[in-house]
């Protein structure tokens, strides 16, 4: 019997998981215990520094008793329970969730391990036919309302990138619609709530009111939905500017922790530099401070000390 | 407070309290990651009330909005005192136990009956006193300030007013209770803690203290004088009657950012020698005898700032500085060796453990090893082993005398209006305020393209524009008894009439200082920059 | 909080229809404040969340969209963010957000509709009013399952400024000179809504069997006024809440489980259970909800419950909210019910009049009372979690369970949640007592269950049948199969087919199973050799596609890709990857989404390939 430590709760529950038994922290989620475990679960809506989405459906577990799989991010663990991670069932959603994200979103731009995960899950995107071309009115569809298809090709969120500001751009053709930013926008970090999930089904997207830009609606720029989106649908001016000119390296890319130079707040910001100019701010999740959150300026305002070639 | 310059609670403390009192604090826009703690409090169920003359967007999360006239807050917190006591709501255990003069206090905020606190506040009676008894009987609560209680005349007064509240109802020294200072700069608690104050000396001992100031000569090897330096307006005031000729200015931009600013650069200029150290070219900058290029220590060097918890944290470097710029360190280093001092070039980890070997009960334990390991690490920490304090004074419930220590004074204080006085010629209020996307003169933060710029403006009154014959986006001359600026005019719904704003970020646009009172604060040094009468003239009419 | 706003602003009509829904709904102890610059701050504001719906309902009816200046006006009063009041208002079909006609023609081409003429309709009224959704005064819209199908083909009028209506059967003609009627009449003109309610008189086109003694359900449809509690009270009504008096709160509850009653709205789970959870839950306040938001396509029992004995639902969830501990509960009727809406509103005026609601209700320091609350168009709604959601204000997005509205239901307190003949049932349970009620049937089917009958039979309509009836004789009940029968689809979109070898199922939860079927709501689709059985299957592949809310990924795009791989299949792909891939997208969808409407997506379309029918 093993006893996993996740953080200062002290009563213990015991759980199966792959035939193994556990002495778990009540109130652990399963995906925290498979996460202490080493047990790679692929998850997508997930962070640390939120509180379970349960959208996406890619952390789906099985669970002794339960007829339907069940979502490890949100589920806490129970004395007694027996969970199973690598049957076929599981397997075979997964690898659905990913094949069906892969086929309607373009996911080029998600994590290396989404990637990996692809490959390793055996996803095959091509199965449902050629990509429908772009739309530029997604938004504009009525609610509760489609074209019948004939099935030749394979609906998809595929629309123009939104450019209408400075600092960031939303490029909704990658947006797998994990709730993430909406949660970072809200109640998990900035309670702006300059975005909400509009639409119903199919056509259900990320807006702001009426679907508006950006500087019309109440965005106050702290870009923690850039910070904890998936797929770079949401990413910052300079990047998608980088990555257009094909000079996005994040290979090259050094990351310092330091900590934010205005307010006496003291927020943690990780610094990611590439050829001697800051490219991207980010904050760890896991500090108390921040919990991964900055504001516009920690995250955007770093401007006075790029040491551009000209200066 | 009680022997310990800091803030009491950690940031997560907000996330456990009932209730928060947001007093003279716009911490929504001026410290949006603080607020987040807020909000997640409020989340929890904690109530939350605002006491700001201004409706701001922290107002806008409260449940209660005390809209107060400038510089009134010592009358409204004696009120709220008052009323504590006249409800018998106050901790009797904790006041009895734990703290002294509470008789002196009594009598002193006796006079301060709501009805009269009302008069002079302009905040309803019935609201004064929902707030004194939710504070009162709330399990847990905080009262949260910034510079809207520091940017006075008797700024040290009306800390005091508020800590006076905290001790009769106990809200301190338990965890989820206390009284918080949100710093304004990242590092301006770090400053003061590492002596950057003139009666203090590294670690928060006081000058006066022999033993202390012993230790500090013995390892620098030379007297330090007991006798406390001066502050920034003593150093102006000194400018001014020609006692100081010369000016080492490191990281400051005191001609854009002292109040009555165009007097404060006739000073600057009338000195026989200015040296200014900084990252910019700064408009003291621009005054100055020898510039000394820094580097931006944040992100091009190494070193620890503290936040408003008390949390000592490592800056590292991520960039090469520009050009000759070298670190703060470096160059005093370099300018001691000048003088005759061979201080070598420490690095930064030496720095701070001579720093560590000297203040021993804040900092002793804080090896960048562990700040490194734990995420920054709050004082005190006085040994290897200690993990840090996040909740400051909790020995004030000891049942234990000894353990309890130095018991907790009331500092009673009295009402003293602002000195720059409204009157027939100057009737309106002006006061300087703070915003989401911008920073102090706006150096560091003028920079960047924030999609929300806008141009400054004198935010007014609707009512007050009509009165004027003033439309929103006219132009105006905005007079105070020091000086006269022009700048364009919005109407903001969050000012009340007779009261208008100005941000201090944009000083190319609006220089805003060469407005305010320069009067200051005995007990601190702060001026009065929350407090300027002024008339509003629009531009063209016959009063120019 | 601190809202952005633009500088959009409500039209006076606009204003009166969002202050007077917040009048109507703010609770008594939260006062708004009287500077009108600001939004009201603090919990008290942030709790008027939950009048939302009613005030985009209240917008939509005087107006007939959703301007920005109303969105803004909505978002200062009641302290929601434009962003989520815009998210709220686009989940719902009945809600525009873009100018839309003030009278709107809603028709069913659903699966009783379709074959019934709908298509039809739809081109005489493209021809009259253009493509669907365009048009100044009047336009026209497709509707999934309008819940008439006994009357089928069906279509509402959502009219600005008026009362809504239904109509059913509808015909080109009729609807014409309605529209035409409307056009020219003053608004508030008296007699249209009970003319247009009076084509709904006659209660046995509904309920066939109605007036026969047998009856428990439905033994007051067209027996009493609906109108009237004195004649509810003569025949019967509120002697089962006395009893439930004389009871007290651990009888009834006990009564209920000795029943063996299980709920019908499709999950069949032990109404005592649930009630004695929630009446033991510690945390306060405990809350009612009455799930009459009846969507699945072929269900229309609870609408005809509600049409013809609404008092019966009110008797019936004062003794629910009796035992469990609450004091209020809320009537979720979906907004396709015009008629049961305003039937409920005034039965529950008529009840608080009457003493039978409010404080102090039963003599007995009890108090109890009913909110009605309408949907606007969203099938999911009808998840009990969903359902909670929009009540609240929020998406209609179904919860994670764990947990169970019996612990963090409504506003995260306590919450039971009935469906609508759930709660008749309770009536005679308190008449004869629970172990008489459970010798009707047997096992975990006890009492009598409701079917709604459609389709290719012969007299269309709800049975009430004893559990165990098999499926040949309720056909037959209801005037046996038109033609040559082809399937029967059991239990709605979300069931199965059952093949004419089958037709000697017992209607039972054990029975239904056991071929792995489903009783659901209740629906029994009669499908001839003539129907377009493909053009059935694609329709509900099509309501499964809209009617997702989105939030997960197996039935987001599970529901797109099913409904894709069918449309291939009918257009005469080869079969062998069309099947793998739908067994692929079935399994998903049933194994990993969040609801029941994700896992039960591609039951119709699995049971018709399985069964040889594609």
């Amino acid at each position: 019997m093993t006893t996993v430590l996740l953080g200062s709760i002290s009563r213990l529950v015991t759980v199966t998981v792959d035939g193994r038994e556990l002495r778990v922290p009540e109130g652990a989620t399963i995906l925290d215990v498979l996460r202490d475990r080493g047990v790679e679960t692929p998850t997508l809506c997930w962070a640390p520094n939120l509180t379970p989405i349960n959208a996406c459906r890619v952390c789906m577990v099985e669970v002794e008793g339960s007829r339907v799989l069940v979502p490890s991010c949100a589920r806490k663990v129970e004395d007694g329970m027996v969970v199973r991670t690598d049957t076929e069932k599981v397997r075979h959603s997964r690898r659905m969730v990913l094949e069906l994200l892969a086929s309607s979103v373009d996911m080029d731009q998600a994590s290396t391990d989404v990637q990996r995960w692809m490959v390793e899950y055996g996803v095959d995107p091509a199965r449902y036919g050629p990509p429908a071309p772009p739309e530029d009115d997604r938004a504009g569809h009525r609610v509760g309302h489609h074209h019948a298809p004939d099935g030749s090709t394979a609906a998809n969120v595929a629309q123009p990138v939104k450019v209408d500001n400075d600092l960031y751009v939303r490029d909704y053709a990658r947006c797998i619609l994990c709730y993430k930013c909406v949660k970072a926008c809200g109640t998990d970090a900035q309670f702006t709530f300059a975005i909400s999930a509009a639409g119903r089904g199919f056509d259900a997207h990320i807006a702001t009111e009426y679907d508006g830009e950006l500087p019309d609606s109440a965005c106050v720029y702290c870009g923690n939905c850039i910070g904890v989106c998936p797929t770079g649908a949401l990413k910052s001016v300079r990047e998608h500017e980088l990555r257009e000119d094909g000079d996005w390296r994040p290979e090259e890319q050094t990351v310092t922790t330091t900590i934010c130079s205005f307010c006496g707040v003291g927020c943690n910001l990780e610094l990611h530099v590439q050829q001697g100019s800051i490219v991207n701010v980010t904050s760890p999740s896991d500090h108390d401070v921040t919990h991964g959150h900055l504001c516009i300026k920690g995250r955007f305002g770093f401007q006075h000390v790029q040491n551009l070639p000209d200066a | 407070m009680f022997g310990a310059g800091g803030g009491t609670s950690a940031y997560v403390e907000a996330e456990d309290t009932d209730l928060l009192v947001l007093w003279g604090t716009n911490a929504r826009e001026t410290h949006p990651i603080f607020f987040h703690h807020v909000l997640q409090g409020l989340k929890k169920g904690a109530r939350m009330w605002s006491v700001d003359p201004r409706r701001t967007s922290t107002a806008q999360w409260a449940d209660g909005w005390l809209g107060l006239d400038i510089g009134t807050d010592v009358a409204l917190a004696n009120a709220v005192g008052r009323e504590i006591i006249d409800a018998g709501l106050v901790n009797e255990v904790f006041v009895e136990r734990s703290t002294t003069g509470f008789e002196d206090y009594r009598a002193t905020v006796e006079p301060y009956t709501l009805a009269r606190a009302q008069e002079i506040t302009g905040v309803d009676a019935g609201l004064i006193r929902d707030l004194a008894h939710a504070y009162a009987r709330a399990d847990r609560a905080q009262i949260c300030w910034t510079l809207g209680i520091t940017e006075h005349h008797n700024a040290a007064d009306n800390v005091f007013a508020l800590i006076n509240l905290a001790l009769l109802t106990g809200h301190i020294g338990r965890y989820g209770s206390g009284v918080v200072p949100l710093r304004g700069q990242n590092n301006v608690q770090g400053g003061g803690d590492m002596g950057a104050i003139p009666a203090k000396l590294p670690g928060g001992y006081d000058l006066g203290d022999d033993v202390a100031r012993g230790r500090f000569e013995q390892a620098w090897g030379a007297p330090i004088s007991p006798k406390p330096g001066m502050h920034l307006s003593q150093i102006f005031e000194a400018m001014e009657t020609g006692t100081m000729r010369a000016l080492y200015c490191i990281g400051e931009n005191p001609a854009e950012s002292e109040a009555n600013a165009a007097h404060a650069r006739e000073l600057l200029e009338g000195l026989d020698h200015l040296v200014v150290q900084d990252i910019f070219r700064t408009a003291t900058a621009e005054l100055a005898d020898v510039v000394l290029p820094a580097a931006a220590d944040w992100c091009e060097y190494e070193g620890t700032v503290t936040n408003s918890e008390r949390r000592v944290q490592r800056v590292r470097k991520a960039l090469d500085p520009p050009g000759s710029a070298r670190p703060d360190t470096h160059i005093i280093c370099a300018v001691a060796d000048r003088l005759g001092h061979a201080w070598g070039e420490p690095t930064a980890e030496e720095v701070w453990d001579e720093l560590r070997s000297l203040s021993l009960d804040w900092h002793a334990g804080m090896s960048y090893a562990r700040l490194d390991a734990l995420g920054g690490i709050q004082w005190p920490c006085p040994d290897e082993d200690h993990p840090g304090t996040p909740t400051l004074h909790t020995r004030l419930w000891a049942e234990d005398p000894e353990e309890r220590g130095r018991l907790a004074p009331f500092m009673p204080v009295e009402h003293a209006a602002p000195l720059d006085v409204l009157s027939e010629e100057f009737p309106i209020r002006l006061t300087t305020v703070r915003i989401l996307d911008a920073y102090n003169s706006g150096v560091q933060s003028g920079g960047y393209a924030s999609p929300m710029r806008r141009r400054e403006s004198l935010r007014m009154d609707a009512e007050d524009g009509a009165k004027l014959g003033i439309a929103d986006g006219d132009r105006v001359r905005v007079v105070s008894r020091r000086g006269a600026v022009e700048a364009p005019v919005a109407f903001d719904p969050s000012l009340r009439p007779g009261l208008a704003s100005f941000t201090p970020h944009f000083s190319e646009e609006v220089d805003i200082n060469v407005l305010t009172n320069d009067a200051w604060d005995p007990k601190s040094g702060t001026s009065e920059f929350k407090a300027t009468a002024i008339r509003i003239e629009k531009i063209g009419s016959e009063k120019i | 909080m601190d809202l952005h706003l633009s500088t959009a602003e409500p039209t006076e009509a606009e204003r009166r229809a969002v202050d007077s829904a917040f009048a109507a709904h703010r609770s008594p102890d939260d006062v708004p404040g009287a500077d009108v610059r600001f939004p009201d701050s603090g919990h008290a504001a942030r709790a008027r969340r939950h009048i939302l719906l009613p005030a985009l309902h209240a917008v939509m009816d005087a107006v007939g969209h959703l301007t920005p200046g109303a969105l803004n006006h909505l978002a200062r009063v009641l302290s929601v963010p434009p962003a989520d009041v815009y998210g709220v208002a686009t989940f719902y079909a009945m809600f525009s957000v873009t100018p839309r006609a003030p009278h709107v023609v809603h028709v069913c081409d659903d699966v009783a509709c379709a074959p019934a003429g709908a298509e039809a309709i739809i081109a005489g009224l493209a021809e009259d009013l253009g493509e669907e959704g365009e048009g100044k005064e009047a336009c026209w819209v497709r509707s999934p399952c309008l819940g008439l199908c006994e009357r089928a083909p069906a279509a509402m009028l959502q009219l600005a400024g008026r009362p809504d209506v239904s109509v059913a059967p509808a015909a080109i003609g009729g609807l014409r000179a309605e529209l035409d009627r409307i056009a020219t009449e003053e608004p508030g003109e008296p007699n249209r809504v009970p003319a247009a309610d009076a084509a709904f008189a006659d209660a046995t086109v509904s309920v066939p069997q109605a007036g026969q003694p047998q009856l428990t359900l439905l033994r007051r449809v067209g027996v009493v006024d609906p109108e009237s509690i004195d004649d509810y009270r003569a025949h019967g009504g509120y002697e089962a809440l006395r009893r439930a008096v004389a009871l007290g709160p651990e009888r009834v509850i006990r009564e209920v489980s000795d029943a063996s009653l299980t709920g019908r709205g499709g999950a069949a789970f032990p109404t005592g259970v649930k009630w004695d959870g929630v009446a033991r839950a510690p945390s306060r306040p405990h809350y009612l909800v009455c799930n009459a938001d009846e969507s699945e396509p072929g269900t229309f029992k609870d609408r005809v419950l509600m049409e013809y004995d609404p008092f019966g639902l009110i008797e019936a969830m004062t003794i629910a909210g009796y035992a469990t501990g609450c004091e209020r509960g809320y009537l979720y009727i979906r907004g396709e019910y015009p008629l049961a809406t305003r039937r409920l509103e005034h039965a529950i005026a008529t009840a608080r009049a009457h003493g039978y609601l409010g404080a102090d209700m039963a003599g007995d320091g009890f108090t109890f009372d009913i909110e009605l609350r309408r949907g606007a168009g969203a099938y999911i709604c009808g998840e009990e979690t969903a359902l909670l959601n929009s009540i609240e204000g929020h998406r209609g997005e179904p919860r994670n369970k764990p947990p169970f509205p019996s612990t963090s239901g409504l506003f995260g307190k306590p919450t039971v949640i009935n469906n609508v003949e759930t709660l008749y049932n309770v009536l005679p349970v308190l008449a004869v007592g629970g172990e008489a009620f459970a010798k009707v049937g047997g096992g975990r089917s006890t009492g009598t269950k409701l079917f709604c009958v459609s389709g290719a039979v012969g007299t269309p309509g709800v049975y009430e049948v004893d559990f165990g009836t098999t499926l040949g004789e309720l056909l037959e009940l209801a005037g046996g199969v038109r033609g040559e029968l082809r399937a029967v689809l059991l239990g709605g979109a979300a069931g199965g087919f059952v093949l004419p070898d089958g037709l000697d199922l017992p209607l039972t939860l054990e029975g239904s199973r056991e071929i792995g079927a489903t009783l659901g709501s209740g629906v029994v689709l009669a499908l001839d050799t003539q129907a377009d059985l493909t053009g059935t299957l694609r329709r509900i592949a099509a309501f499964f596609r809209d009617e997702s809310c989105g939030q997960c990924v197996p039935c987001r795009v599970g529901t797109v890709r099913q409904e894709e791989a069918l449309a291939r299949l009918t257009r005469g792909a080869p079969k062998g990857p069309e099947l793998t891939l739908l067994d692929d997208l079935a399994r998903v969808m049933q194994d990993a989404s969040i609801c029941g409407l994700g896992q039960t997506a591609p039951a119709a379309v699995m049971s018709a390939l399985k069964l040889g029918l594609l």
